[in-house]
Order: structure tokens, then sequence, then C-alpha cells
């Protein structure tokens, strides 16, 4: 528990100007401006947006500059200003088989209508540093092919004549939406896929790896990965039919994952769904085996990882309601620590009693051994 | 899909000072007020399970809508991503305009076919550039 006090304005107001000055940096050197970050580190921007739970570039490339660079802090601010925001509109469910493609792979199949496209990737990348870009060197733009007019279907639900794919099928119900009601565990799928798509993106890693590493083995094939934009379309008054607001970039990965079935039901391939904005590949993978790794119980599987266990995986996943609680520990405790420190001294003072006179306190056995 | 629908499509996916732009050529100047906003929001975005399977909520953008009322009272709504009122209102000012058979015509002619066109180029560009980035991997089948 931490309690209210008073003072210190004078050293807040003054630590506040202190960080502004090292935010700003050595003013010799020009200053970084939000269309920068916004159009060099797109990255870091769509992290943020994704997390945040807030599609807004320009919004997160200002988070990304304020907070200095810490992803973590920049994912707050977005946060709390999507707090002051009313909510318009909800949107149709995105249609990403009308995705335009900028990168599109399969791990599974080699020939897919519509082809293996590589887009801006740091895959195959020798992983070397590159002095050029400590110098001023001039960028070549990107080759350019001739495009090829072919749709771009989602492969899982193509190329399963046999019926070898578990099937998404829509059946009309209304997801449930954290942000308007508190989780209740156990919780659906629609939840925990909300809740995975604004999940920490490190912690969602390490909890993937672990399903591969054994901890709740479900052997992923990376079925399709794509990132491109697509049209969000929403529901309004005034027209009968949903209007276009514009395009939004997305990353989307389908994990193919051993099988699934019953006495009744054959063996199927089973399925994980990651979805992200923007540039999110890695996010979109983890977020993929957690989904798959959340299944367990549905396709009665054994529980024996921490990273199929919903309620802990879920309740950990957020790095603001995370970085919040640990956080909040540097809040004065003063008058917790002060019950500690009474409590503590009574109990010595117990103990003491307790021993014969000519054999005072002995060392305790940790004292001893460190 | 209907003109109005395809209109606010259009001008929701250009960038809103290219729309000012076009807008600025025409000489239709009308007298109009804006009955509601221009105001900035969210809309909350859904995907599906699979791509294709139950909805769920993805999470939220930011949206801005405008009506504006011509002086007949003719009304136009427009919305459009992001926080550019100005954008809003413009969008919704031609979906008002547009409804006035005598502007229709050079509305389609002087800004959304040009937008629209301009929308194409840019997309056909980006197909490009990715479809030179396309796997050949017939080159790696040997002796075949």
């Amino acid at each position: 528990m931490y309690v209210a006090v008073k003072g210190g304005e004078q050293a807040i107001g003054n630590a506040h100007r202190w960080l502004a000055d090292r935010r700003r940096g050595e003013r010799e050197q020009a200053e970084l401006s939000v269309p920068q970050v916004q159009g060099q580190l797109r990255l870091a921007v769509d992290r943020v947006m994704a997390e945040a739970s807030l599609y807004d570039p320009e919004l997160a490339a200002l988070a990304f500059k304020q907070a200095s660079g810490d992803l973590i802090e920049a994912v707050f601010l977005l946060r709390a200003y999507r707090t002051t925001l009313p909510r318009l509109a909800e949107s149709v469910p995105l249609d990403t088989a009308l995705m335009r493609i900028e990168r599109r792979i399969s791990a599974a199949y080699k020939d897919i209508p519509g082809g293996q496209v590589l887009g801006p990737t740091y895959d195959y990348t020798h992983r070397l540093l590159d002095f050029m870009q400590l110098a001023d060197g001039e960028v070549p733009a990107p080759e350019r092919a001739e495009a090829v007019r072919a749709a771009c279907p989602q492969i899982l639900e193509l190329l399963d004549a046999e019926g070898l794919m578990e099937r998404e099928q829509d059946d009309g119900s209304e997801p449930f939406d954290i942000t308007r009601d508190p989780p209740d565990f156990p919780v659906d799928r629609a939840t925990r896929l909300q809740m995975l798509a604004r999940g920490d993106e490190g912690y969602l890693l390490a909890l993937g790896y672990s399903t591969q590493r054994g901890y709740g083995r479900n052997h992923p094939f990376a079925g399709e990965i794509r990132q491109g934009y697509v049209d969000v379309e929403i529901v309004v008054d005034e027209c009968d039919e949903p209007v276009c607001i514009g395009e939004i970039a997305l990353s989307e990965c389908q994990m193919i994952n051993q099988f699934g079935g019953t006495r009744e039901a054959a063996p199927q391939f089973t399925r994980g769904y990651g979805l992200a904005f923007g540039h999110n590949e890695r996010k979109t993978m983890a977020m993929a085996l957690m989904d798959r790794a959340l299944r367990a119980e549905e396709l009665g599987e054994p529980i024996i990882g921490p990273a199929q266990q919903a309620e802990f995986v879920l309740a950990h996943a957020d790095s603001v309601e995370a970085s919040g609680f640990v956080s909040h520990l540097k809040l004065p405790h003063y008058v917790d620590f002060q019950s500690e420190l009474e409590l503590l001294r009574r109990l010595r003072r117990e103990h003491a009693a307790t021993q014969p006179a000519d054999n005072p306190m002995p060392a305790s056995p940790e004292a001893q051994s460190s | 899909m209907t003109d109005a629908r395809r209109r606010q499509r259009i001008l929701a996916l250009s960038p809103g000072d290219r729309v000012e732009e076009a807008w600025s050529r025409l000489d239709i100047a009308p007298h109009y007020r804006c009955v509601r906003g221009p105001e900035t929001g969210m809309a909350m975005v859904r995907g599906r399970m699979g791509g294709t399977g139950k909805a769920f909520h993805l999470g939220e953008m930011t949206l801005t809508r405008a009506s504006v009322a011509l002086e007949d009272g003719t009304l136009g709504h427009g919305w459009v991503k992001g926080r550019d009122h100005r954008h809003a209102e413009l969008i919704a000012l031609v979906d008002a305009c547009a409804q006035h058979a005598e502007w229709e015509a050079s509305l389609e002619e002087g800004v959304i076919a040009p937008l629209a066109a301009r929308l194409a180029e840019e997309h056909e560009a980006q197909a490009e550039v990715a479809a030179a980035t396309r796997v050949d991997f017939f080159t790696m089948v040997r002796g075949e």
C-alpha cells in the first residue's frame, strides 16, 4: 500500500525539465521530427500502435519521440490518449483476402496462387552492421517488375480439397470486448485474440518459443504470412451499406498445427491465428503460436506448459498493466514499510526472549552460508 | 457499389491535401454549415479468426466524421481515418454537392476520377515493387 504525500513539486518540475533536455540531446544536432520517426522508424511506430491498440501512425510516432524511444512508455502514452476519445463506430470484420499485398509467403506450400512475395524484409540479411549507414549514403529506389493481376486468396482455405485443414467459419456471434467489460476467466477465443493482439511482443515471443521447446508442443508450420493494406469499412446510421474510411497496414500469420480429432471427427490440421496493426510479423507469429497453445483445452490436449494456461498468459500480457503494477513500487510506501519494520522488530524481540540467556541470538543459516 | 459509397471510398483513401487541391480547382463554392463535427473519435476494428471465421476485436483506430448542410438543406456526410477535420468536412461537402445534378458530373470529372486514377497509379507502382520480390522457385529445379 502506498500513501499520499505532499511536497516535491519543485523537484518534480525540475526533473521533468531535465528529462526534456535529455530527450532533446545535444543542441548541435538537428531535432528529430515526428514525420522522421513516422517515415524512418516505422517498425517502432507499428509496434507502438499494435500494443497500444490504437492505429494512428502520427500519434504513435509522437509517443515514441516523447518517450525517448522507450517502447513501453510510448505504448502507455498512446493507450492513455485512447481513453480520451469516444468510440464512433465499429468496423465490418476485415477481409484480409483482399489485402493489397506487400509481402506474402508460405513455408508449407511452395506453389501458391498469387506467388510468394518477399516484400521489404530483414529475412536473408546477413545481420552484419552496415557501416555505410554511419555515412550519408544514397539509397537506390526499389526494383520494379511487371505486376501480377492475380488475387491472393487465403491459402489455407484454398489449397485443401481433401479437408485436411480445420476450417474457420463465421457463426455471426458478437465478440466480447475487453475495452467495455473486464474479462472473466475462462475466456473465449475472441477475447483471447483481442488480448493477444495488444500483448507485449517480447512476452508473447518468449511464451511462443516455450511451446516450440516442448512446454506444450503443437508442431507449427507457417502456413501463410502476409503484410499489406486492407480497407476498413464501418457501419453507420446514415448509409444502408458500410462505408470505407481508409486503409490500414496489417500483418497476418496463419499457423498450421498438429492434429485434432475425436472419435467422431477424423484428425485434421488445427490452426493458430495472428493479426496485428502495421508491419509486425514476429508479433503475429508469436500470437498465432499462443492462440493455438491456448486452444489446448478446447482440443482436448493435456495442459503441461505455462503457455497453455490462459489466465496466466493473458492476465500478464499487457505491458501497460504490467509496467503499471511493477512501477507503482516506486511510489512512497513509507507507512507500509514502517509497519513491516515494527513487525520485524517485534518478531525479533519474541525470538530473543525464547533464547537461553547465555546464548544470544545466533546468526541465521542464510547469513552463515552467504 | 453505389456512387456515393464509391465517392466516400476514393475521398477517404486519398490524402486530405490532395482532396483539398482537387476541390479548390472546381468552381463550386456553395454556402454550407457543419451540422455535426468535424469530430474525432475512434472506430473499433474487427478481424476474423483465421481470416474467414468468427469476428474478434483487433483494436481501435482514430476516425474523424463530419456532416454538412447546404443552404437548401441538402445533407452530406463524411468519414475518414485519422484526425484531419478538414478532410472529413470536404468529404461531407462533396457528398452533399454530388446530390445536385448540376454539380454531380463536374465532381466526378474534376475530383473523383482524377483521385481514383492517382490511387490506381500508386497501387500499381507498389504492386510492381512487390512483384520484383516475387520468388521464382523454378530456378531451383535442376536438370529437368
